[in-house]
């Protein structure tokens, strides 16, 4: 078994998880039908991809693991996402920043994943970007709706903006995992996305009136396993059928 | 991308339909990629059309409740590449889209600055006016987006193009 590769899966799943699982809160309180529907859209195309990526994972470890026990059955520590798709629906507008702050991310990882070495991983992402592509289109939408909108919700999508941005950086490091399968032509080196990825934020955010927020410390670890404190909420709603009723299915 | 399917199996695959748009069989809808028949009974290989598709699942156990109906055992795969296209709907499976409702999905550009609501170019599929507006970029299933028309102010789903 290749212990890198099943890491570097889990790394991108993950982020894809516990954001869809973030976003599937807000099924049934959406601020409007359409953006409900939206936000729970994105969310299931993202739980679609996860079970690619984890049926490929319990498929490379073997043994017992499954899509589900991945999904359900680890401890927190073990759950390597980063920190900004764990942080919480605050209101409207940063839902929409901490998509938005990730869309962007997930289009550029996923572009350079499709020439992955590893044909199941380039054919997920060869799929998944088709969707993703909709979902940095709807992102970036509303944030130059909200930030060239009322004064409200400028100062509501800045702020959210100003608040999150600090965990961006995070989406550049790189793991044992990545160095690895960066090696062996598997992985994508996200190091070398963050310029392109900075100037993509800059550009909608100008044409949105939104300032770059500017940030000398940034927060880290989700990658590592450490999590900020709304990650234990998550898995425990998250895994409340597994872990009351254990082996329970549909 | 024509899908590989072996004639005597063509029949019974098109009376499945696709849960989510009855109007549509699985085969009009481009999901079927291959069926052939093989010593372990007949392989057929799916494709979704969206990751999170709930309708795969239904899709599956449909394909091979009609094989059995017809006397076959089967095994049914699901495949991720090529990845699943608009493209592959079939031109009588737009048409019956148009006929239950759905505007059929326009070329990339197109639906670009359809969905950016920079052109008023949708069809609206009850009176076919293009006089329509973008009410919300995702729809009542992950394929679609949602449009109302204008001039009969009926809201419509349009399909959207997936390339």
């Amino acid at each position: 078994m290749n212990k890198h590769l099943v890491n570097y899966i889990l790394g991108i799943a993950d982020n894809s998880l516990i954001l869809g699982q973030r976003l599937s809160e807000l099924c049934g309180h959406g601020p409007s039908l359409e953006t409900d529907i939206a936000l729970t859209n994105i969310s299931l195309d993202l739980f679609g991809q996860v079970r690619s990526y984890f049926q490929y994972a319990a498929q490379i470890q073997g043994n017992e693991t499954t899509e589900d026990t991945l999904a359900f059955l680890r401890k927190e520590h073990q759950y390597t996402n980063v920190l900004l798709v764990e942080q919480p629906n605050t209101d409207f507008a940063y839902v929409i920043a901490r998509q938005f702050l990730f869309d962007v991310y997930h289009q550029l990882m996923l572009e350079k994943l499709q020439s992955s070495k590893d044909e199941t991983l380039a054919a997920i992402a060869h799929k998944s970007i088709k969707e993703v592509n909709y979902h940095v289109r709807f992102s970036s939408d509303w944030i130059r709706r909200l930030g060239d909108g009322t004064e409200e919700s400028h100062q509501r999508v800045q702020q959210a903006i100003n608040d999150l941005w600090i965990f961006t950086d995070e989406l550049f490091h790189l793991t044992e995992a990545d160095h690895a399968m960066i090696e062996s032509a598997i992985g994508v080196d996200v190091s070398s996305l963050k310029e392109t990825y900075y100037n993509k934020l800059n550009q909608i955010l100008l044409e949105s009136t939104i300032e770059i927020p500017s940030v000398e410390y940034f927060q880290k670890g989700g990658k590592h396993g450490i999590h900020s404190e709304h990650m234990g909420y998550i898995l425990t709603e998250m895994q409340f059928m597994q872990r009351t009723y254990p082996n329970m299915t549909w | 991308m024509e899908p590989q399917i072996d004639a005597d199996l063509y029949p019974i695959l098109e009376a499945v339909s696709d849960p989510e748009i009855p109007v549509l069989s699985i085969l009009q809808m481009g999901v079927v990629r291959s069926a052939h028949h093989s010593d372990n009974g007949i392989l057929v290989e799916i494709t979704p059309t969206y990751s999170g598709c709930p309708a795969m699942d239904v899709i599956g156990d449909d394909i091979k409740k009609a094989l059995k109906a017809a006397g076959f055992e089967s095994h049914v795969k699901l495949i991720l590449s090529p990845a699943w296209t608009t493209d592959w709907i079939t031109p009588k499976g737009r048409e019956a889209l148009e006929k239950y409702g759905i505007a059929a999905p326009l070329n990339p550009d197109a639906d670009k600055e359809a969905l950016l609501g920079n052109k008023r170019i949708v069809k609206c599929p009850q009176c076919a006016s293009t006089n329509t507006v973008l009410i919300s970029q995702f729809g009542s299933t992950a394929c679609k987006a949602l449009f109302k028309c204008e001039d009969c102010l009926e809201p419509f789903d349009y399909f959207k193009c997936l390339k």
